[in-house]
Order: C-alpha cells, then sequence, then structure tokens
C-alpha cells in the first residue's frame, strides 16, 4: 500500500477530532501548529524503509492497521495497570496520571511541590493560557531536521489534547521525583491510538528530576502511543529524565522527544525498554549554550519478536559542550535492536567533546542487531568518538564462573544481568538508577526462568 | 604544537602544489560522436572488434540503465550530469595496432614517462612490475607479457581477453558486481571501452606486481573501464592501480567497474593511489570518481585486501567491498582519503560475511582541508550463518582547518550471536589522550605530536607495496619522520 493511502485515515481521524474538538481551538498559536502538523504529516506521509532514519524499523504493517482513538476508561484500572501504577507513585513528590491519553485527577497528586512550581494536564495549561505552554509547545526545537523523516510528530502536534505539563522557575529546587504515567489500554481488539504530550521547562539554575512511564499489559488489544516530549532546560539548570517503557504485549510505542540544553546546564536522559511488542525512542538534542553538558542514553531487554529502537540526534550548535550517548542492550529470541546515533558538531562547536558507545549482546541465532553510530563534524578542534559492539556472552567469563560451581543459567544470567547493569550506571539520579536496576534484573529473571517462577 | 602546525602545511603544500599531472597530450584522437544512445554502443562494440554476445550484453546493460535513476544518498553535491553531453569512446589515433612497444606512438610514451610509468621496460622499477596503461578508452600496451605467460598469468587488456579468453570473462564478468547493481556499474556495462583482466591460474604465485595506469587525456571524455581479476586456487597476485588526468575546467566522469575473484586458498592484494585532477581550488573543474568495486571471496581461506590512497578527484564516491562467502575468507580494507579545497569524498567499504569464521578489518584514515567534506561510509553485515565472524573497524578523522567537514556513517548489522563486531571511531585534532601518554613517558611535547600524527596513517600506507608507498607518502605528505612501507 502506497503511504498516501497510510496518511488518509490519520487525516480523516483528525478531521473527526477538530469537530469533536480539541481543547485550545481559542489560541491561535495552537491553531497554526495543529494546521502546520496536519501539513507536515500530508507532506512527509508516513516513514517506509526508504528513508534513512527509518531503515531498520519497519512500520508499515503498524500504520495500516485502523486505528481508533483509544477509549476513556473512567473507573477502576485493571489490575494489572494498577499493580504498575502502585509501583510508579511509590516514594514520588508529585505525580500526574494519564490512562488512554486522558488526564485522571483522582489518581494524581500534585501537593507538596515548591512554590511556582507547576504541574498539570496540558488541556488545563491551555484554558488558563499559561504563557509557558504558549511560548514552548511545539517550538522547543522547531525546526529540527530529522522531524523531515517521519509525519507522526506532525500528527501528535495536530491531535495534542492532553499531555503533562511542567514548569520550574528560575533558581527552584524539586526535591525527589516527579512521575507522569500514561498507561494504554485497550479492553477490545481493534487497535487503539493515543497521543500524549510532555512538556518540561527547566528555570534557569533549576533543578527536578522526571521519569515518565508509559505502561500497558499483557491481554489487552493492540495500542499505540505516538507521543512526544518536549525539553527546555535553561542556563545552569540540572534536569534529570528518564523514561521508562513496559507496554503490554500488543503495545507500540512510537516516541518522539526534544530537548534543548541551555548554557552550561546539565541534563540527563535515560530510557529504559524492558516490555512491549515495538518502542521506538527517539530524541533530537540541541546545546545551544556554551558549556552545556548532555547525557542521551538507554538499555534495553529483547526477547520474543520484540523490535525495539533507539534513534538520536545531538547537535552541537555552540563550542564548550560536551554529550554523551551509552546504548546497551540484550537481545533473546528473535528479538531485534536497532541504535542510531549521530552526532553533529557546527562550524564554530569547537572544544565539543563527544562520545557514542553501543553495544550489543546476542543471545540467540535469530536476534538481530542494526547500529549506525554516525558523526558528522564541520569543526577541528573537538574530541569526537563511537564505539561499537556486537556478540555474545564472553565465553571465557562464563567459564570462570562456571570453574567456580555456578550452575550455567545462573551464571549466563549474571553475566546479562551485569551487562545492562553497567549502562544504568548512566543514570545521574541515585534512587532511580536502584530502581530502574532492580527493574530491569527482574524483568530479566522474569524472562530466564519462568517455569521456577510459575512453580513458586 | 610546531611539529602539527609543519604538517598542517605539508598537508596544504602537498595538496595545493600545482597539480602537477595537469598537462595534456597532444595527440590525435579518434572519438565516437558525442552523447549516448544505442548506436554509439555499437559504434564502441564494433570499433573493438567485439563479438555478438558481447554486443548483446552491452545493450542489455544499456536498457537496464535507462530504467535507473540516479542515486543521491551520498553526502556528495554536484551539478546534474548531462549523460549526453560527454564522449563515450576517445582513442589514440592509430593506423594499425602495434606489435610492440616500438609502434606505439612516442607521444603516448613521454606522456607516461611523465607520469612516471616508464612503459619501456628496460626502465622498469627493478624490472618487478608489468604495467598495462589506459589511455583514455583503449589499453596502449602491457608490458612483460611473455614473462607472465610463462607462469600461466594472464595480464592483459579487456578488450584481448574478450577475443582471446571468452570463456573466463562470460564465467566472470558482472559475477560480482551485476550489471543493475547500481546506475553508475549499469553504465559501465553498457559502455566499458577497456580495462584490465587478470587471471591467476591454479597454484601460481604471480612473480610481479601487476599494475594499470589509467590516464584521461581527452576532452569531454568519461572514462569507464573494466577491471576483472580471477585469482584461481592457492594463487596470489599484487595489484596495483594509478590514476591521472588532466587540468580542464569541466569536470569529467569516471565510472569504473573492478571485480575480484578469489577463490579457494587464493589471495588478492589490490592497492589504489588515486590521484585524479582535484579542481582547482574554487572547485572548479576535476574529475567525479564514481567507481564500483567489489570482491567476492568465493572459496575457503580466500583473502582480498584493498588499500587505497585516495588524494585526487573532485568527487569520490566509492566503497571498495568484499563479500566473504567461502568459509574462513578474510577481507580486509585500509584507505587513506585526504580531501582539501571544494573535494568531495564519500568512501568506505562494506564487509558482508556468509561463511563460517570470516574475518574483516577496516582501517580508515580521513585527513580533511581547505573548504571539503570528507566522509566515511562502511557497512559490516553479518548473516545468521557466518558462525564466528570477525571483524574489526577503525576509522579515523582529522581535521585541519575550520571550514572543513569529516563525517563518520558505519552500518553495523549482526545476526549471528558468535559474531563478534568492533567499531572504533574518533575525529580530532590531536587526542589529549595520546599526548599525555606520550607525555606521561617523559617525550617532548613536539616529538609526542610528531609522533601521533606521523603515527595516524602509518597503519595503511604500511600496507601498499613498496613502489606505491614511497609515491602514496609523498602525496600524503604527513609522515613526518622515518620511513613508511
Amino acid at each position: 500500500m502506497a503511504t498516501a493511502d497510510l496518511v488518509t485515515p490519520f487525516i480523516d481521524r483528525y478531521h473527526a477530532a477538530r469537530t469533536a474538538g480539541l481543547p485550545g481551538e481559542d489560541l491561535p498559536w495552537l491553531e497554526q501548529l495543529r494546521a502546520d502538523g496536519i501539513a507536515r504529516l500530508k507532506t512527509l506521509g508516513l516513514p517506509t524503509r526508504r528513508v534513512e532514519e527509518w531503515k531498520f524499523t519497519d512500520i508499515r504493517k503498524l500504520a495500516a492497521a485502523d486505528f481508533q482513538p483509544a477509549p476513556a476508561i473512567d473507573g477502576a484500572l485493571h489490575p494489572d495497570l494498577a499493580y504498575v501504577l502502585a509501583e510508579e507513585t511509590a516514594d514520588v513528590t508529585a505525580v500526574l496520571v494519564f490512562v488512554n491519553g486522558r488526564f485522571r485527577a483522582d489518581l494524581s497528586r500534585t501537593d507538596g511541590l515548591p512554590a511556582g512550581v507547576t504541574l498539570g494536564p496540558l488541556s488545563t495549561a491551555l484554558a488558563k493560557g499559561d504563557p509557558a505552554v504558549a511560548t514552548h509547545f511545539g517550538r522547543v526545537l522547531p525546526d529540527v531536521e530529522r522531524i523531515a523523516a517521519s509525519g507522526f510528530l506532525g500528527l501528535s502536534t495536530a491531535m495534542a489534547s492532553e499531555g503533562a505539563v511542567l514548569c520550574v522557575p528560575d533558581g527552584v529546587t524539586v526535591d525527589g521525583v516527579i512521575a507522569a504515567v500514561f498507561l494504554s489500554d485497550n479492553p477490545g481488539e481493534n487497535p487503539v491510538i493515543t497521543h500524549p504530550r510532555l512538556l518540561s521547562v527547566i528555570g534557569a539554575n533549576a533543578e527536578a528530576t522526571v521519569v515518565e512511564t508509559h505502561a500497558g499489559r499483557d491481554g489487552a488489544g493492540p495500542t499505540l502511543t505516538n507521543f512526544a516530549s518536549e525539553l527546555a532546560v535553561g542556563d545552569g539548570a540540572r534536569y534529570h529524565h528518564y523514561r521508562l517503557i513496559r507496554d503490554g504485549a500488543r503495545g507500540y510505542h512510537l516516541a518522539n522527544s526534544h530537548v534543548r540544553v541551555g548554557r552550561d546546564a546539565h541534563t540527563d536522559t535515560f530510557v529504559l525498554t524492558l516490555t512491549g511488542a515495538l518502542t521506538r525512542s527517539e530524541v533530537n538534542a540541541r546545546l545551544i549554550g556554551c558549556g552545556g553538558d548532555l547525557r542521551v542514553s538507554g538499555g534495553y531487554v529483547g526477547d520474543g519478536r520484540r523490535h525495539i529502537d533507539n534513534t538520536s540526534l545531538i547537535d552541537h550548535a555552540v563550542p564548550d559542550c560536551r554529550s554523551r550517548q551509552v546504548f546497551k542492550g540484550v537481545l533473546d529470541d528473535a528479538s531485534r535492536g536497532v541504535f542510531q546515533g549521530k552526532i553533529i558538531v557546527r562550524r564554530d562547536a569547537q572544544r565539543t567533546d563527544g562520545y557514542q558507545l553501543n553495544r550489543a549482546l546476542l543471545l540467540t541465532r535469530k536476534a538481530e542487531i542494526d547500529s549506525k553510530p554516525e558523526l558528522e563534524i564541520y569543526a577541528d578542534d573537538v574530541k569526537c568518538s563511537h564505539g561499537a559492539t556486537a556478540g555474545e556472552i564472553d565465553n571465557d567469563a562464563l567459564f570462570y564462573l562456571r570453574a567456580r560451581g555456578i550452575p550455567e543459567r545462573t551464571a549466563r544470567r549474571l553475566l546479562v544481568e551485569a551487562f545492562l547493569a553497567e549502562v544504568l550506571e548512566e543514570i545521574g539520579a541515585e534512587p532511580v538508577r536502584e530502581r530502574f536496576t532492580a527493574l530491569a534484573a527482574q524483568r530479566l529473571n522474569a524472562h530466564a526462568q519462568p517455569v521456577l517462577e510459575e512453580a513458586a | 604544537m610546531a611539529a602539527v602546525a609543519e604538517t598542517i602545511e605539508q598537508v596544504r603544500s602537498v595538496a595545493e602544489e600545482r597539480y602537477k599531472y595537469g598537462f595534456v597530450t597532444d595527440i590525435e584522437q579518434e572519438r565516437a560522436p558525442k552523447g549516448l544512445n544505442e548506436d554509439i554502443i555499437r559504434f564502441i562494440s564494433a570499433k573493438k572488434e567485439e563479438p555478438e554476445w558481447m554486443l548483446e550484453w552491452r545493450l542489455k546493460a544499456y536498457h537496464t540503465w535507462l530504467e535507473m535513476t540516479e542515486p543521491s544518498w551520498a553526502k556528495v553535491h554536484f551539478p546534474t550530469i548531462d549523460y549526453q553531453d560527454a564522449y563515450y569512446f576517445a582513442a589514440p589515433k592509430q593506423k594499425v595496432a602495434p606489435k610492440s612497444l616500438d609502434e606505439v606512438d612516442p607521444e603516448l610514451l613521454r606522456t607516461y614517462e611523465k607520469l612516471g610509468i616508464p612503459l619501456n621496460e628496460q626502465k622498469m622499477l627493478a624490472g618487478v612490475v608489468a604495467v598495462d596503461a589506459v589511455f583514455d578508452s583503449v589499453s596502449v600496451a602491457t608490458t612483460f607479457k611473455t614473462k607472465l605467460r610463462e607462469a600461466g598469468v594472464i595480464f592483459c587488456s579487456m578488450s584481448e581477453a574478450i577475443r582471446d579468453y571468452p570463456d573466463l570473462v562470460r564465467k566472470y564478468l558482472a559475477s560480482v558486481v551485476p550489471v543493475s547493481d547500481n546506475y553508475f556499474a549499469a553504465l559501465n556495462s553498457a559502455v566499458f571501452t577497456d580495462g584490465s583482466f587478470v587471471y591467476i591460474p591454479e597454484g601460481v604465485r604471480c612473480p610481479m606486481e601487476l599494475s594499470t595506469y589509467f590516464r584521461i587525456n581527452a576532452e569531454n571524455t568519461g572514462q569507464f573501464e573494466r577491471t576483472l581479476i580471477i585469482a584461481d586456487k592457492g594463487s596470489y597476485v599484487s595489484y596495483l592501480e594509478g590514476c591521472t588526468a588532466p587540468m580542464r575546467d569541466e569536470n569529467q566522469l569516471h565510472a569504473a567497474v573492478v571485480e575480484l575473484v578469489a577463490l579457494d586458498d587464493s589471495e588478492i592484494k589490490y592497492s589504489t593511489v588515486q590521484n585524479w585532477y582535484p579542481g582547482d581550488e574554487e572547485g572548479k573543474g576535476g574529475i567525479y570518481n564514481f567507481v564500483t568495486k567489489r570482491a567476492a571471496c568465493r572459496g575457503r581461506n580466500a583473502k582480498v585486501s584493498w588499500t587505497q590512497v585516495e588524494t585526487g578527484s573532485a568527487i569520490t564516491w566509492k566503497y571498495p567491498s568484499c563479500i566473504l562467502q567461502g568459509d574462513n575468507s578474510q577481507g580486509e580494507f585500509y584507505s587513506v582519503a585526504i580531501t582539501n579545497n571544494r573535494q568531495q569524498a564519500d568512501t568506505g567499504t562494506k564487509m558482508i560475511h556468509i561463511g563460517k569464521n570470516t574475518r574483516s578489518r577496516i582501517i580508515s584514515k580521513g585527513i580533511s582541508a581547505g573548504k571539503s567534506d570528507n566522509t566515511y561510509r562502511g557497512l559490516v553485515r553479518v548473516l545468521p550463518g557466518a558462525d564466528g565472524a570477525r571483524n574489526f573497524t577503525q576509522c579515523d578523522s582529522l581535521l585541519v582547518g575550520d571550514k572543513c567537514g569529516a563525517h563518520t556513517v558505519p552500518y553495523i548489522e549482526s545476526r549471528n550471536p558468535s559474531a563478534q563486531i568492533e567499531h572504533e571511531a574518533t575525529t580530532s585534532k590531536v587526542s589529549e589522550d595520546q599526548l599525555f601518554y606520550c607525555r606521561q613517558r617523559g617525550i617532548g611535547e613536539e616529538e609526542a605530536l610528531a609522533l601521533i600524527v606521523n603515527g595516524f596513517v602509518r597503519d595503511v600506507l604500511q600496507e601498499l607495496p613498496m613502489e606505491f608507498a614511497v609515491e602514496a607518502q609523498k602525496l600524503v605528505g604527513i609522515s613526518l619522520e622515518g620511513s613508511v612501507g
């Protein structure tokens, strides 16, 4: 099927959504963004493998499904989702919960934040005419070149109705973790889609930590989350943003994150992909002030026929910045991992320090890794390097453990766990690092010993 | 930073030194009419007195080409090429075919002498290199034929091979690079005019280095040569290729196809020093070097090694590749690419691991200066059956000045858990870590810098045969001390 045909149903649904009403219709700037978004979707269509950035991720089949808007779920959550939510909201400073793209005030909690910090649903911010949203929404990186690769972001902007908005004023520190939880559920069999958003505006010298979780449940019908987030990090700010993907077995997730890092700001981002049928996390980041420091890293566990794609573009637009990307994953069964990382160092971005590492552990003959670490450099006084490796478990290490009486299965699990634990070290915020590490280990164990678990 | 400054100066001076091969030989040319159509192909085929099957093959290729579109994915920019505005056949005019070197136009011989390719056997580099010289579209002379024939080695022009060894040609031609492989390969298949053919019989170690020298002389011509090298079981050959062209304001297209076939236990070493005219400082003129080079390691334990020193051409767009089919086969790629002024290079390799325990090694060094762009683009693909495959890739870029660009685009695709793939790349002025390491061991800063820069391209130059290493070293102009090769 030609891509044009694939796009038409999405456009029809956009018009249907307009008729039903989308928030912020009285805001001319938003109307303009929506019009631009749908225009971009029309021009670009949905990505095919012929588009370089989508070379390794084929979503044609997925896009051909007849996606209906996800149904509202107002009452009690499915026990599986309630369980995940309880986990995600333990020990957090504040939490916003969205179920199928709709805000659930009854499950959210925003008291206890320092004065001046706003945290709330996008619809409310639009209704109130929040100036930070008017300035930043859809405009954190308005001209990123990768946008050109896909119509999904345009679709997200056009369809935007709900999401999480966090604004931390200059100089304010938010202690603890702010959680944004996006739950997907589909009681039926027809595929459903949501277009949630996230916007973080971190003021100069402010500090905050956000954990953004996307979760579903295995028994649910197909769900597609077409997610877009924007992070604007002010000068001298310290911002930590971690994504956790715990989608259901038929959960599809396409995320597009735009990150803008100010002068002397420190931003560290991480995505841990644990479950879900297909997950693509795309990061477009730009360092716009000297002395900026950015980390874009991630870890993943692949099994079954899962597909995990981490694509990032880091744009060093100014001198004296640092960036670091480390991605590691374990691929079992017939799963497939994709890493496409690109660093651009612009003409004037002297003394840039860029680093990229991608390592994949292949556990079976059917697993596959496709890796493309790319450098595009136009400044001479730079230090940029990248590395990529792919291979199986180190036989020497395995032998070492076996020689010490550790059964092979355990030894393998230990080595896999250690392999993944290493990348989790990239997470700057300690409590999150510990939690993510525990979750990853739990996930690996659940996979490695299904029989034992059932017995227990 | 004196040593670095010196190095930079050397790179500049070498690259800016008036292109010494930019002269034009005033020699009477015989040309096909301008443009490209079936008649031109018939003309070329007739001129070369080719058999009917060859003409049919060309025409089929031409029709394939017509249906293809020019690719645009490389990181190079150039105005649209008008394929009708070029001559597809130009040959030095000669009444009768020369029977020996003595009958070759002395003007032509002088040209090759100026290029430093002494065709005259007596003047050969200690008699170790056999040369096939291709002037515009035709192979002018192949030296040392007798000695090679004694060893059983076939080394002749492609036209002769089509005439004298049709079975070999039909068996292997386009078996590595199919006609429809890419736009330029299809074009080449339709209009290729000459090139070299090498066949090394079973168990023979070729007694000397074989060499081809390509020269584009005539105006408005494209050069489309075709090289086919077959190393039969247990044989070995080292092959050298050099290229130059006169300075002209218009761009000239060079779209060659090189195919290597390595059977069981054989080894082919293919070295290129590419010094086509790069255009002037403003990027006017110069050669578009769009070449398809590919090797098939068909047999067990076969080995192919590509070494290239790319200093010329306005645009270089080529990826010498290895298809590692045979178990335990090996592919190597060593490359130094230097771009200056407005040159653009998008070059690299592809290593396709199919057989078990196949190994590949990629060492690429890119040096960008002036306003040039230098891209390494490479693919390492391990297929499910390639148990125990091993790849190591290192690509380093050095930027000289702040108006140039250096880019690295590796593709790594692995579908076998027992395969080990490692890729490393750096882009730098001079690595602070390396400097620190040297300094820590009591080496002075200047010396340390010299050492590091000297080491930068060394890995690759060492792979070149002696005769070329010297030339390449001069071309690179970056070796600060000691000898290379």
